[in-house]
């Protein structure tokens, strides 16, 4: 029976599917409720009571959404490309997804172990920004379009910034592949042993440029609804609305998993003698996401030129800077070795 | 499986290829050409090259088609002009691309393979390392100096496209960031108690 799954296509077609089944299901029930704690959150800052009518404490607020969108008419504006127009929502959502396959839960839980996961996963966000400029472009619209110019320009600018500060992690571990750089956070002092105190400014820097990449408040200039009323979003409506929203949620919850695998150590537990697992993961993953949330509600907007100017002026030269820092720290090994975990042996 | 993966990518850049240059709209064959860079690095990752091919989509998907995508999509063309324009270039077109498959026709056709050559190509993938690490042995251990000079080369270009088009007019008025983060509550504003009927 073993042989079958390892050996025939069909097994290992199958095999796959199961397991990204196994992910994409809990990915997406769990993305419900995280909708809802966000609202929730939001709601708590702003002393207002929030989703709290469908179901017990309205939990079930985000399965009558989806329910909602889905039995609503799709509107096309006059003058779209249809093709495109329908593409781009669908792009979005894909692109978001597709990236949780180098993703590990725990150790060796993981769809694809590849030796290229974090170049993978920058390949993968640097796709995303498709589905915003089609679904702008597609509309035929004047706010659309400069929500996808403003969303393509802010995208690009600050993976920059998030592809240096990665560099800096893969230097400390020598390795590209997600499970090394948990297991070399691996050490005897609990939580003080993770990459967040050796790199620890930028873990600030890559929690921020992650707001900016997944056009999350206070850098949601793509979709502003002051000023662009939805921006990108504006002309869509049902369906490929929801994809849009489900799109950028995934996104966010990709960039919370990031965080808690480079910076704080993945599925390792914080207490030295306390065993490992998913749960620590998960924990983790929660509490970005808590952050996430927080700022949302907390932060006003940028201005769109200090948005620029913060990530080609401010993190760029800081995270380069940070780059050659790590790179001499970890070749003379300074700060015994905390930059250098291939040379301890960690 | 390797086989059907190939065969997959390689039409689906061809196809790519194809519609790019057949696609009346310019921002589809943007879209046209993105899939055929996606097919080239499928096709890279069955070589075993999954580092060129990451680096493929970062590169040429992420950065070079989203700017080629921001140009088209800003752009206003006739295209009823631009086909006219074309038809009556077309035979030239077609007589120079001749000439060109030509060459290329006698230059393959008289090429014999080096046996040693042909070993080498099969094996493309280092047996002892990963790939990252060999390129990495190659571009900054082997050939460190004439990297550096490629780096050096491309930074001379960009400087010399910033002074090209940097222009510096003293009559406009400028943002003074740190002047700005600095500003004081108490000089930026004051409270006036204005009377009904008066106004200030």
């Amino acid at each position: 029976m073993a042989d079958f799954f390892t050996t025939t296509y069909l097994g290992i077609a199958l095999l796959t599917l199961g397991q990204i089944l196994l992910l994409v299901l809990p990915l997406m029930v769990a993305l419900a409720f995280l909708m809802y704690a966000d609202r929730k959150i939001w709601a708590a800052v702003q002393l207002r009571r929030g989703p709290n009518v469908v179901g017990v404490f309205g939990l079930l607020q985000s399965f009558a959404d989806l329910l909602k969108y889905v039995v609503k008419e799709v509107v096309f504006p006059a003058g779209a490309d249809k093709a495109v127009f329908l593409l781009a929502p669908m792009v979005s959502l894909v692109m978001a997804l597709i990236a949780w396959a180098v993703i590990p839960f725990n150790d060796g839980w993981v769809i694809s172990d590849i030796n290229v996961a974090i170049l993978y996963v920058m390949a993968i966000s640097s796709l995303e920004v498709y589905g915003v400029i089609m679904g702008g472009w597609a509309s035929n619209s004047k706010y659309p379009f400069l929500g996808s110019l403003r969303s393509a320009a802010q995208m690009i600018s600050y993976e920059v910034s998030l592809g240096l500060i990665i560099i800096g992690v893969i230097i400390s571990t020598g390795s590209m592949n997600f499970g090394d750089i948990v297991n070399a956070q691996r050490g005897d002092f609990g939580l003080f042993s993770w990459y967040w105190l050796p790199h620890f400014p930028m873990v600030f820097l890559f929690f921020i440029s992650a707001l900016a990449e997944t056009n999350r408040p206070p850098f949601d200039l793509p979709e502003a609804e002051s000023e662009l009323v939805a921006g990108y979003q504006v002309e869509y409506s049902s369906t490929p609305f929801l994809l849009f929203m489900i799109g950028e949620l995934v996104a966010v919850v990709l960039m919370c998993a990031l965080v808690s695998l480079l910076f704080l150590g993945g599925w390792l537990s914080p207490i030295p003698g306390l065993p490992d697992g998913i749960l620590w993961m998960i924990a983790k993953m929660l509490v970005v996401f808590f952050m996430f949330a927080m700022i949302k509600a907390i932060t006003p907007r940028y201005r769109y030129d200090q948005l620029m100017r913060l990530g080609w002026k401010v993190f760029l030269p800081f995270s380069l800077v940070w780059v050659v820092f790590v790179s001499f720290a970890a070749k003379f090994d300074w700060f015994w070795g905390a930059f250098a975990r291939w040379s301890t042996g960690g | 499986m390797t086989v059907f993966s190939f065969y997959l990518f390689a039409l689906s850049a061809i196809a790519g290829g194809f519609f790019t240059v057949v696609s009346r709209q310019p921002v589809h064959s943007v879209l046209w050409l993105i899939l055929a860079f996606l097919s080239s690095a499928g096709l890279f990752v069955l070589l075993g090259a999954e580092f060129v091919a990451m680096l493929l989509v970062i590169v040429y998907v992420g950065a070079v088609a989203v700017l080629f995508l921001f140009v088209v999509m800003m752009l206003d063309v006739d295209f009823a002009e631009l086909k006219a324009e074309m038809a009556r270039y077309m035979p030239l077109a077609l007589l120079i691309g001749l000439v060109i498959l030509m060459q290329f026709v006698m230059a393959f056709g008289a090429w014999e393979a080096n046996e040693a050559a042909e070993g080498l190509r099969t094996q493309v993938m280092p047996v002892d390392r990963h790939n990252t690490e060999a390129l990495g042995m190659i571009l900054y251990d082997q050939y460190f100096l004439l990297f550096q000079l490629a780096g050096l080369i491309l930074l001379v270009a960009m400087i010399g496209a910033i002074v090209l088009t940097l222009r510096h007019r003293q009559d406009v008025k400028r943002q003074d960031v740190v002047a700005q983060m600095m500003r004081d509550p108490a000089k930026a504003m004051e409270l006036r108690d204005v009377k009904p009927g008066q106004g200030l």
